[in-house]
């Protein structure tokens, strides 16, 4: 019951800031990066969240900033997902050498300090959105890889697939109709906790300047300006900092349900 | 029809298959009886070219219609799966993909060689369902595998290696995993059908009693060896080998009981 609980503030949560994500434009009463008001307010019926070191709305650059955190978490995942399910998939269905092959580029990928990896290919990159999503998901993917190999080196034993070359589908058919349709339980967790995953990269790369640039807001680069004004405007840390972790636990929450209801193994 | 010549099969150092040579006629059903491990199983599915590393084919020819399957690229020997040789596996349960639809994966073998469209090929698929006898094939075609039983599954199987009219059929224990009035009811079925659109049919298990029911020549293996071969009513009367007897006599033994 408890669990039930979770999952159901957090789908509520997360749902609720999707929709408050897509909607931002009707709902964000002030331009996010326009100057409006005095510097620093603290939260009030005109500023529901306070306005930041510049005077800008931070309820505003708060919605605004949802849309482009999720959205970069979201696509990140997609791209990491993507890549780490093809080389999980061959890895897996070939083994041998092809197997050998990816697997220790993987091992070489997680080798490195993933942030410092980021880091220094975003200090060469323009630090805009899309590099930012591009780079999340070409970092992150091992996981997925390793994870997508181990189930496919389960059914890829299973009769059906034998049944499957045995009425003359080609290598290409057999993964990408018969066994990854059967492999996608535990790739809709892992991408669900993934996204968490990106979310948070984002937001250090967006506080350490090498995200999301300003004006634009994201959630990170909101924190970012809040440093020097901890003690004097205290709201401007704390609301960026609260919608990060409330969606990042509830997409830990969601990826945990998932992972017990579709009954897979960590 | 199909004839195989000095096949050797080899899984990392043991001998799998030695040396094995035996031919299939057209409309004729050849049994392959043998214990667990004597390599009749992987007989089969050398013939389908599903033999794969560790295994290797390490030297022979599989002729069929005149040409050598392990000489065949694999974009060739692809055409030839479940179009002219298909297979039926022990266990049903397992051998249809849990997440599709029943009436999906025998289109897709009818779309993959017939070139056929979705719609024609569902179609077709449950014509094939009814020919096996699946009752209300037109609503059963939706559902999914875990919704049927373990004989109609076993049905479902052959309406998929039977719906582009194959020439040879390999039946690798089919029967083993159902029980015994499924079983005799899978035989029928497989006779009805082969007189219907005549084919050949590879009968692959251990239970010699099935084999004097249903075959026409039966080839006994032991080891990887092929020890005896003839027409199953010879076998039976006048078996050669010591290992035949042997067999026989155990069928013998559980009839009394």
């Amino acid at each position: 019951m408890r669990k039930n609980k979770a999952l159901l503030f957090a789908a509520i949560v997360l749902t609720g800031f999707v929709l408050l994500a897509i909607f931002a434009a009707w709902i964000a009463p002030y331009n996010p990066e326009e100057i409006v008001s005095s510097q620093t307010l603290a939260p009030s019926t005109f500023h529901l969240f306070g306005t930041d070191d510049l005077g800008r709305d931070l309820f505003s650059r708060a919605l605004y900033g949802a849309r482009i955190s999720l959205t970069v978490g979201f696509v990140a995942v997609v791209i990491s997902v993507l890549i780490g399910t093809l080389f999980g998939a061959l890895a897996g269905y070939y083994g041998g050498a092809i197997d050998l092959i990816i697997m220790r580029f993987v091992d070489v990928m997680l080798a490195f300090p993933s942030i410092f990896l980021i880091l220094a290919i975003q200090a060469m990159l323009t630090p805009n959105i899309y590099n930012v999503m591009v780079v999340i998901g070409a970092t992150s993917w091992m996981g997925v890889a390793r994870l997508v190999r181990g189930e496919f080196l389960r059914i890829r034993e299973l009769q059906y697939v034998e049944a499957a070359r045995a009425i003359g589908c080609s290598d290409f058919r057999i993964i990408f109709r018969h066994i990854l349709p059967n492999a996608q339980a535990p790739i809709i967790v892992a991408a669900t906790l993934g996204m968490a995953g990106a979310i948070l990269t984002e937001s250090a790369l967006s506080f350490l300047g090498l995200g999301v640039q300003p004006p634009t807001p994201s959630w990170g680069n909101m924190l970012m300006d809040s440093q020097a004004y901890m003690f004097d405007a205290p709201w401007m840390a704390i609301i960026p900092g609260i919608l990060i972790l409330v969606t990042v636990l509830s997409l830990y929450f969601i990826g945990e349900a998932l992972r017990e209801k579709l009954d897979v193994r960590s | 029809m199909l004839e195989v010549k000095n096949l050797s099969i080899i899984y990392g150092p043991t001998k799998a298959v030695d040396n094995a040579s035996f031919s299939v006629g057209k409309n004729e059903i050849v049994g392959i009886v043998g214990e667990s491990g004597s390599g009749k199983s992987t007989i089969a599915l050398s013939i389908m070219r599903l033999i794969y590393p560790p295994g290797r084919i390490s030297s022979g020819e599989i002729i069929f219609n005149g040409r050598d399957l392990l000489k065949l690229a694999e974009k060739e020997m692809i055409n030839i799966r479940g179009a002219k040789i298909s297979m039926i596996f022990r266990d049903p349960f397992t051998s249809l993909n849990p997440v599709f639809k029943i009436g999906d994966q025998i289109a897709e073998v009818i779309s993959l060689h017939q070139g056929l469209n979705g719609k024609e090929a569902w179609e077709k698929a449950v014509e094939m369902l009814g020919t096996v006898k699946i009752r209300d094939a037109v609503g059963r075609a939706h559902d999914y595998p875990h919704q049927f039983s373990g004989g109609m599954l076993q049905r479902v199987m052959i309406a998929m290696a039977l719906a582009c009219k194959p020439e040879i059929l390999i039946a690798d224990e089919p029967t083993t995993a159902l029980d015994v009035s499924i079983q005799s009811e899978i035989l029928a079925l497989l006779d009805e059908l082969k007189i219907k659109y005549g084919f050949s049919i590879i009968y692959i298990t251990h239970n010699f009693g099935i084999i004097k029911q249903i075959c026409d020549r039966v080839i006994v293996m032991n080891k990887g060896k092929i020890v005896e071969e003839g027409k199953t009513g010879e076998v039976f009367s006048n078996p050669k080998e010591l290992y035949t007897k042997k067999l026989i006599d155990c069928l013998k033994v559980l009839n009394k009981v």
